[in-house]
């Protein structure tokens, strides 16, 4: 089974469900998910907690013909990788729109959703897809 | 640090061995090796073992003490790598270490998965842990879906097309059918690749090295004491490794993997060479894409010129630069715990002139080249003919 259990999904709501990171003061630079060391600035980094912006833009994407267990509803399904208008990047499922328009480069917003409800007896997780916006 | 070199190998087939267990594959390969060199058990002073996820493909963990017991050679030290698919790369490195440090003379290095005791779903499950299980996983994504990314980003930026990335598997299980230990022993044709089915676009199902059962086995030895004990050693002349962010998302760029390249070039500077030294290369090509960013940022072919190379024939057998003679991944089978031991097998052989009918002509130096995961783990050896006792 994969890992869902209740208190990794509690710990990951604030990342998942409202996109937030942590930023670099000293070096500028944003991280999605939060890192715990600065890799660029290590000791003398100095991390905050940041929201990330909810728009960006398709880097690389796929279409799923064969889905991991929990997905198997949802297959076939788009997973792309969108890099945020920080710079920030996260790997996350396209959902609602138009398939011609999921291409490199297409801009797309987060949407909030039932991401998948694999284990019976635990919780639903939930968290960010992407929409493609225009 | 003390030079290093390959005295024995063994190797089991690799395909579905529903007659075998774990412990009879790495037994089985542990022994050819050993008795490959004329040494005995009590030979070897310790083992290192390469094994990505037997908790969740037969539930056993604690490899290191089962390897060192089937093999009847307790009480020397037995240790697991783990390293995702590199993990045999990463074993044979620790081994090397070990010998080249001083600490030991003779070690014993394998590598093994036994995949096929639990289903499709589960076998990708279990290999979904080589990616971020929290950022990668959780989304819906699958190894396939992650060297998909990659290849699309590759597509886009330099024109490589599904019918280059479709070439290497032709070749690969070309080379397969010269190889008596290789899973698939049947060709298949570009038409074929391209009517597989996407598993996830653009990659199809037939870009996709398989699910298998396997397991390798390399004796190392200081090499002035090799030279003594063995006619044929192999002398590792470089062993480097390089590690990157697990989850794509923390990478630099989409279309190179920088810990191959980070590797490649200290490998290239340790043995004194460069890429066009080499003769021939086992690289990992867990997905066709895989093979062509390999041959790239191992440098043998310009960035983004790949699939071109691969289309044109000179990664071929009697090509420019024979790459995945054994088959590779796609063709061999890829027991992901013994890649990159029979990787180090596959080098030894064609380097005693001993690869049959794939036998590359005028091979003295090889290459192998393992990856973990979608790159977050990359293992490069460089390896040497030299003359031992007649």
């Amino acid at each position: 089974m994969p890992h869902s259990a209740l208190p990794l999904q509690w710990r990951r709501y604030p990342e998942r469900y409202y996109l937030k990171g942590n930023y670099c003061e000293n070096c500028k630079q944003s991280f999605f998910p939060a890192r715990t060391v600065c890799p660029n600035c290590r000791r003398k980094g100095k991390l905050v907690e940041k929201s990330m912006p909810h728009s960006g833009k398709i880097v690389s994407w796929t279409e799923l013909f064969v889905g991991p267990f929990g997905f198997e509803q949802e297959t076939p399904y788009f997973l792309a990788i969108v890099e945020l208008e920080n710079g920030a990047k996260a790997l996350s499922q396209i959902v609602d729109s138009d398939a011609k328009k999921i291409k490199i480069g297409a801009k797309v917003k987060k949407v909030f959703r039932k991401i998948s409800d694999i284990d019976p007896e635990g919780p639903i997780a939930y968290g960010y897809k992407f929409k493609v916006v225009g | 640090m003390r030079s290093v070199s390959i005295i024995g190998v063994g190797l089991t087939s690799f395909g579905e061995h529903w007659g075998k267990s774990f412990r009879e594959l790495i037994a089985e390969a542990g022994i050819l090796a050993i008795a490959g060199c004329n040494l005995e058990g009590k030979d070897i002073e310790a083992i290192y073992g390469g094994c990505m996820a037997s908790g969740r493909f037969i539930g056993q963990e604690h490899i290191g003490a089962l390897i060192a017991d089937q093999l009847g050679v307790t009480p020397i030290p037995a240790t697991r790598v783990e390293a995702a698919c590199a993990s045999g790369g990463v074993a044979l490195r620790s081994g090397y270490l070990a010998v080249a440090s001083g600490a030991h003379d003779i070690v014993a290095v394998g590598g093994i998965e036994k995949m096929t005791e639990v289903s499709t779903e589960q076998a990708g499950f279990a290999l979904g842990g080589a990616g971020d299980q929290e950022t990668e996983l959780f989304h819906g994504a699958t190894f396939p879906s992650l060297y998909a990314l990659m290849a699309r980003k590759h597509m886009k930026e330099f024109g490589t097309t599904e019918e280059q990335m479709a070439a290497c598997a032709v070749k690969n299980h070309k080379n397969a059918l010269l190889n008596p230990n290789a899973q698939f022993h049947r060709e298949v044709s570009i038409e074929d690749v391209m009517k597989s089915g996407y598993v996830a676009s653009p990659l199809k199902l037939l870009d996709c090295s398989p699910i298998t059962d396997g397991a390798a086995a390399v004796i190392l030895c200081e090499t002035k004491k090799a030279r003594k004990l063995c006619k044929n050693p192999v002398e590792i002349i470089a062993s480097t490794q390089a590690s990157d962010s697990l989850a794509l998302t923390g990478r630099k760029s989409l279309t190179e993997m920088l810990a191959t390249k980070i590797a490649a070039k200290q490998a290239y500077e340790h043995a004194k060479l460069k890429p066009k030294d080499i003769d021939f290369a086992e690289v990992h090509d867990c997905f066709t894409i895989a093979e062509i960013f390999a041959i790239e940022d191992l440098g043998f072919f310009k960035k983004g010129e790949g699939g071109k190379a691969t289309e044109a024939g000179k990664t071929g057998l009697n090509g420019e630069i024979p790459i995945n003679t054994s088959g590779g991944l796609k063709g061999k089978g890829h027991p992901v715990g013994a890649t990159g031991v029979a990787q180090a097998v596959e080098a030894f052989l064609q380097l005693n002139n001993a690869a049959e009918k794939r036998q590359v002509k005028n091979a003295n130096i090889g290459l192998t080249h393992n990856v973990g995961g979608s790159g977050a783990t990359a293992v490069v050896h460089i390896y040497k003919k030299i003359g031992g006792k007649k």
